[in-house]
């Protein structure tokens, strides 16, 4: 079940304060079922923190926001069931083997013939080899290959992933942001990605959403944000708005 | 939507989905029969731990056994309480340090981003606890036999009210120690080791509550634990079974498991609200 219109994530007027510091400042925009978005800014612009409330990490201080047509956080485990999550600054318990790891999550996520899931996410993934390996002797491009084919187990309808590609080399970026088109083409799985490789948003992106202390600074297709800022690539356009260049006011 | 309506949402999600699911506390069981066949640390330290302050107890009862006075009731008191006592610990143990594995290996974000209830994790811990008690109960007792000739099991049913009372005194202090780590980070993890103790000089573990001074007596019988160790002397020293002192014990233990579960989700509450828990892997 999508929400009303195809829309995977409706955020509407979500604001999250920590005392005075207002880290999130009435944020509003939509996803639509089976889009790749990236969403953008600078360190501090507030992605974690709305991140965080779109799983339901963190509580918004006001604001709503629906996944899947449900209200987040009243319906979280319904919604948590149908999404997932990875981020190379997350990690999974080292002293278990990579298959090990995969079953508990499978487990977690009630998928039904979890074997084969995970058999066909390593390979697909380039990590059969490794099923049997310490997932602590891994190396950081295999495990955020890892966390990718964990946050793949339960085919979730919506994917967030915080900086999917960032310790992993240019070939190994290419090879996942392959798979990701290959997901959404064949599943309809939305992106919600936060990303700080400027490159790799414009090649993967329908969208973008870009941030800026808390608030939504512009919004579209890569292109059109790129001509409406008047800049060639989005990396300059961040770098402006990071510098608080004339993009950032 | 205000800030309060949003709690008051949160709190009817939780209560919507207090209906805990076998298969993901399974799951977590899982995840730690795992860490306890790939580590060897781990694997020592059900055995390790708890067989070394067995053998220095169990020659301290023995020589308390040979003096003036002592006896092998002495002895029992003594190995008695010590092993009980590591029943209450290990159990602790079992819920706050599984939470703390789970700082230490950048892994709670990936449980929480699940479906999984904090009572179906709270549950799994309390499994775990049981699962390790009669693992390191057993071999305790075992060896207190083939050491120094202490049947334990002779006691056999008398004791088990005591025991299931130990058992649910820890799975509430070790609910409000994981409670209070997750409050306050990891700087508060040596809570984890530390909070058990506390409780040791009044909950008569070796000795009875009569040696305590008396203003301190009130405070003492004012723990479940101090019951159940007294309750244990009493089987130990052949009397019938106190089930005034179980009573007592198991009454105790409701207020403080009602207690335990009010902090814990509380400070749930306080965590998904303040970003403690992205804080606790930062």
């Amino acid at each position: 079940m999508i929400g009303a219109g195809g829309i995977a994530i409706s955020v509407e007027h979500l604001t999250k304060r920590f005392g005075a510091l207002v880290v999130v400042d009435d944020l509003s925009f939509h996803v639509r079922a089976g889009e790749i978005v990236g969403f953008l800014g600078p360190n501090g612009a507030g992605k974690t923190t709305t991140l965080a409330m779109l799983l339901g990490l963190l509580l918004p201080t006001s604001g709503r926001v629906q996944v899947l047509g449900l209200p987040m956080p009243a319906e979280r485990q319904r919604i948590l069931a149908r999404v997932n999550f990875t981020s190379p600054f997350v990690s999974l318990p080292g002293n278990l083997t990579v298959n090990e790891n995969l079953t508990v999550f499978a487990r977690l996520y009630g998928i039904p013939r979890a074997r084969g899931r995970i058999a066909e996410l390593l390979d697909r993934f380039g990590l059969a080899e490794l099923r049997g390996r310490s997932t602590g002797r891994l190396s950081s491009g295999e495990g955020t290959r890892l966390g990718l084919v964990k946050a793949l187990l339960n085919d979730p309808e919506v994917l967030f992933l915080d900086e999917p590609t960032a310790s992993l080399d240019p070939d190994g970026a290419e090879r996942v942001r392959e798979r990701l088109r290959e997901i959404r083409a064949e599943r309809g799985t939305t992106v919600f990605y936060t990303s700080h490789n400027m490159q790799e948003v414009e090649r993967l992106s329908d969208r973008i959403l870009f941030l800026h202390k808390g608030r939504l600074l512009a919004e579209g297709p890569p292109g059109d944000v790129l001509r409406r800022f008047a800049r060639e690539t989005l990396e300059e356009m961040f770098l402006d708005i990071a510098r608080g260049g004339p993009a950032a006011s | 939507m205000r800030r309060e309506d949003l709690g008051r949402e949160w709190r009817a999600a939780e209560a919507a989905w207090a209906g805990l699911s076998a298969g993901r506390i399974f799951a977590l069981l899982l995840r730690q029969l795992y860490l306890y066949r790939r580590s060897l640390i781990r694997s020592l330290e059900i055995v390790y731990w708890p067989v070394m302050e067995l053998l220095v107890w169990g020659f301290l009862s023995v020589y308390v056994g040979r003096l003036r006075g002592g006896g092998a009731l002495a002895i029992a008191f003594l190995l008695g309480g010590m092993i009980l006592w590591d029943v209450f610990y290990r159990a602790q143990q079992a819920i706050s340090v599984s939470f703390l594995e789970d700082i230490w290996t950048r892994n709670l974000v990936n449980i929480f981003v699940s479906p999984i209830s904090a009572g179906e994790f709270v549950a799994a811990m309390l499994v775990l606890g049981v699962m390790k008690v009669i693992v390191t109960g057993l071999l305790l007792s075992v060896l207190a036999l083939l050491l120094y000739t202490f049947n334990l099991f002779q006691y056999g049913l008398p004791l088990i009210p005591f025991i299931l009372n130990l058992l649910l005194a820890a799975w509430a202090i070790g609910v409000i120690t994981t409670a209070m780590i997750l409050r306050y980070g990891q700087g508060a993890e040596t809570l984890a080791w530390a909070i058990p103790f506390l409780f040791q000089p009044l909950s008569a573990v070796f000795y009875p509550v009569t040696v305590l001074p008396a203003f301190l007596r009130p405070a003492a019988w004012a723990l479940p634990t101090t019951h159940a160790f007294e309750g244990m002397r009493a089987v130990l020293s052949g009397s019938a079974v106190p089930w005034n002192l179980a009573g007592w014990a198991l009454a105790e233990n409701v207020v403080l498991l009602a207690l335990s579960a009010v902090v814990f989700a509380r400070v749930m509450y306080i965590a998904r609200d303040r970003g403690l828990l992205l804080r606790l892997e930062g």
